[in-house]
């Protein structure tokens, strides 16, 4: 037994690429959502068509493109041209100033701008012009004064959990989900593919050992593996982006460990389906790893789905892993709060074994 | 050329006869082309709100009637106590807390000034930042409501007035948007997966030795295993534009031998990227890695989900060299503005660029000695 798993250590070891992605990965994908993912508008290009050109339409238009949000892309002159900046695909969004700026508006406040957004992308477009119209207030209040409210109602506001709406926040649990994951139930389903494709697994078959005993030493390795992966990730998300552990660090690692044996089984479950290395991959592709990242609440909120995917959703165990880690450390909860989930996921852990366990068969065909 | 079409007849046999995976290559990207779009959204349908009524007056309810009259909210309990409000927040049954606290009404009526908290789960910070401008929105609204009920005071209208238009997508549909991406997203990962398993198969079933000492030489052996993945994503292209038009009702405003022409091109960097890795690496398990990993990373930083533009510098500059931030441009430009080839030029050549560059390093990498 002993002997068995050093061998299946040699074997995940000897593969420097393999390592190097394993141990890359976590690394990259928390850096790529801590820097390069944002919703937040920056630098969006933009282009100006002033029918004015006076004194106040330039003065807007610098204030406008001044603020971090935008960067002048280029003046138009001509209406026609609108169309032709929006299909180079550079320009997002057109200011149209009208006709006599300055003197409709100092003589009779009565001034109009037009907005055009390339509503393609749709979120982009909302948040720019929101964003125009802020500047365009921000500039009649400077011009004209506040219009004092004669009843004003204040709302304070506080956020919750992740005062600095940090994006990385939402991001590492479902980085730690879906490595976990990556690395247990896939690792291991091709693993144990590897060795029927390859015939090696007659070899194990006919040997002393048990077959239980085969299942345990294929995947010891890999739950120190996933164990190793999800450390990194806390270790970064803390040094790096700042992100605490409010609730028990024993109980965040308990779940994990829970979390990887329910996804171990689930590999095992599906090596015993697949004949090939090349099936198993493209199940656990599309079985598991699509599901993992958008059934699962990780980029996409579940409750914005239609019902029929919301119900999906529940059989997915990423869906619950994903909440219990976001409790445990953001939230600061103990067991008390995430028993349900905890239970959910431990009744899924026996029913793949379960299935599993009838599925495997240790005579090939 | 004839060495070619053997080879071709080949694969194509190979492919074709394998039952289980003409199922992967067919029906399940139709299966993600809907579950995704329908999953791929940032929209914010619905806000569970919590109510801390600590005033108790008429004017708190009417608050409270206002968020309910909204099809943004839905009132999911009210409390005098702010401790069971936060319960609920920290069991996920509410997104958000709005308290009204006593004497609330007494400063609209007499003091003229009143105050409210508003307190959202801001775990999902972009979700957390629209909840509360909705909510804050509202309550502006309210506010000037009352203006005009109490003091029958009329607000002076704005001196510029600002109007917007929102082309190309004018009901700021989310699946106008992300389908396109998705389609890209399928016959990427289809195309990449099966390139880049194909080879090193070969290599682990040791039946590449036998290919090997055939006369074929490198680049007709790479040519053969490439066309015929070529044409299968081609067709699932044409498959799934039909279902975005039929099921999502995607406009496509451009010309569709224009996206089968990039598409032609953008497949062969897909197709280059996949044989490449094969070469590369010696198991199926190790190519199979390799390729999630550029994947994803390719198409977090695509631009499918997240604007391009608000990526730091060095995303951007890195992003020159992903193919799926090109195609993934190509395609809504085409679709939804009809953009013509001169608009997407630098978009085409790149990708040009990067299919020479990849299918001549996969050509040069694949040895014929072991």
């Amino acid at each position: 037994m002993k002997g068995f798993i050093i061998k299946e250590f040699y074997h995940i070891f000897r593969d420097v690429r393999t390592m190097v992605i394993l141990f890359g990965m976590p690394i990259v994908l928390v850096l790529i959502f801590g820097y390069a993912i944002s919703t937040e508008i920056k630098n969006t290009e933009i282009a100006i068509l002033d029918y004015s050109r006076d004194h106040m339409s330039l003065e807007l238009s610098n204030k406008i493109i001044s603020s971090e949000y935008f960067l002048l892309n280029e003046n138009l002159t001509d209406e026609s041209q609108i169309e032709t900046a929006f299909k180079a695909g550079h320009v997002k969004e057109v200011i149209i100033i009208g006709d006599h700026f300055a003197r409709n508006l100092e003589k009779e406040q009565n001034a109009s701008i037009h907005i055009i957004a390339d509503a393609s992308d749709p979120n982009t477009a909302n948040l720019l012009v929101n964003y125009t119209s802020g500047i365009i207030q921000n500039y009649m209040r400077d011009k004209f004064g506040e219009q004092g409210m004669p009843i004003t109602i204040n709302t304070e506001y506080k956020m919750l959990f992740n005062q600095s709406l940090k994006s990385v926040f939402m991001f590492v649990p479902g980085v730690i989900t879906i490595l976990l994951m990556l690395v247990s139930a896939m690792m291991t389903s091709i693993s144990i593919a590897r060795e029927k494709e390859l015939g090696t697994m007659e070899v194990l078959l006919v040997s002393p050992l048990k077959p239980i005993q085969i299942v345990v030493g294929k995947v010891v390795p890999y739950v120190l593996l996933s164990f190793v992966n999800a450390i990194t990730i806390l270790l970064l998300a803390f040094f790096v982006f700042g992100m605490p552990v409010e609730g028990s660090l024993v109980l965040l690692l308990a779940e994990s460990l829970l979390f990887i044996i329910m996804a171990l089984s689930l590999g095992i479950l599906i090596s015993t389906m697949a004949k090939s290395q090349q099936t198993a991959v493209m199940i656990s592709m599309f079985a598991l790893m699509l599901p993992t990242i958008l059934l699962s609440g990780f980029i996409f909120p579940i409750e914005n789905m239609p019902q029929v995917l919301q119900w999906l959703c529940n059989i997915m165990p990423t869906k619950w892993f994903i909440i219990i880690v976001k409790d445990i450390m953001l939230k600061g909860v103990g067991l008390a709060h995430v028993w349900e989930e905890t239970l959910i996921i431990i009744g899924m852990t026996i029913f793949f074994i379960g299935v599993s366990v009838r599925k495997f068969k240790i005579r090939l065909e | 050329m004839r060495t070619i079409l053997y080879i071709l007849q080949k694969e194509f046999i190979q492919v074709f006869r394998d039952k289980t995976m003409m199922p992967i290559i067919f029906i399940i990207p139709i299966v993600q082309l809907i579950v995704l779009s329908y999953t791929a959204t940032f929209e914010i349908k619905n806000v569970n709100l919590f109510i801390v009524d600590q005033d108790m007056s008429s004017a708190s309810r009417e608050v409270a009637a206002t968020f309910k009259g909204s099809p943004f909210f839905t009132i999911v309990d009210y409390s005098a106590s702010y401790d069971v409000a936060e319960e609920a927040v920290l069991n996920n049954l509410a997104d958000q807390v709005l308290q009204i606290p006593n004497g609330f009404e007494k400063g609209i009526t007499v003091d003229r000034n009143a105050t409210m908290q508003l307190t959202t789960n801001a775990i999902n910070g972009s979700a957390a930042s629209l909840m509360n401008a909705y909510a804050l929105n509202i309550i502006k609204g309210y506010n000037s409501n009352i203006i005009v009920k109490q003091l029958g005071l009329r607000y002076p209208p704005d001196p510029i007035k600002v109007s917007a238009a929102y082309w190309y997508n004018p009901e700021l549909d989310y699946f106008t948007f992300m389908v396109p991406g998705i389609l890209v997203l399928l016959v990427t990962v289809i195309s990449a997966f099966l390139s880049a398993m194909n080879i090193v198969k070969e290599k682990e079933m040791g039946t590449i030795e036998q290919i090997n000492v055939t006369p074929i030489k490198k680049y007709q052996f790479i040519l053969g295993k490439l066309i015929p993945f070529w044409f299968i994503a081609l067709t699932e292209l044409a498959f799934g534009l039909v279902l975005a038009k039929l099921i999502f009702d995607i406009p496509m405003v451009g010309s569709i031998g224009l996206i089968f022409f990039v598409a032609g091109v953008y497949l062969l960097v897909a197709l280059g990227l996949g044989l490449l890795i094969s070469t590369l690496t010696n198991t199926q398990q190790q190519s199979m890695f390799l390729t999630f990993f550029f994947m994803i990373i390719f198409i977090l930083m695509s631009g499918l989900f997240t604007p391009v533009q608000s990526m730091p510098e060095w995303a951007q500059t890195m992003n020159q060299a992903n193919p799926i931030a090109y195609f993934i441009d190509v395609m809504r430009m085409i679709l939804l503005k009809g953009s013509g080839f001169q608009d997407i030029t630098r978009q085409f050549f790149s990708l040009l660029i990067l299919a020479v560059l990849l299918n001549t390093l996969a050509v040069w990498r694949y040895r014929k000695v072991v």
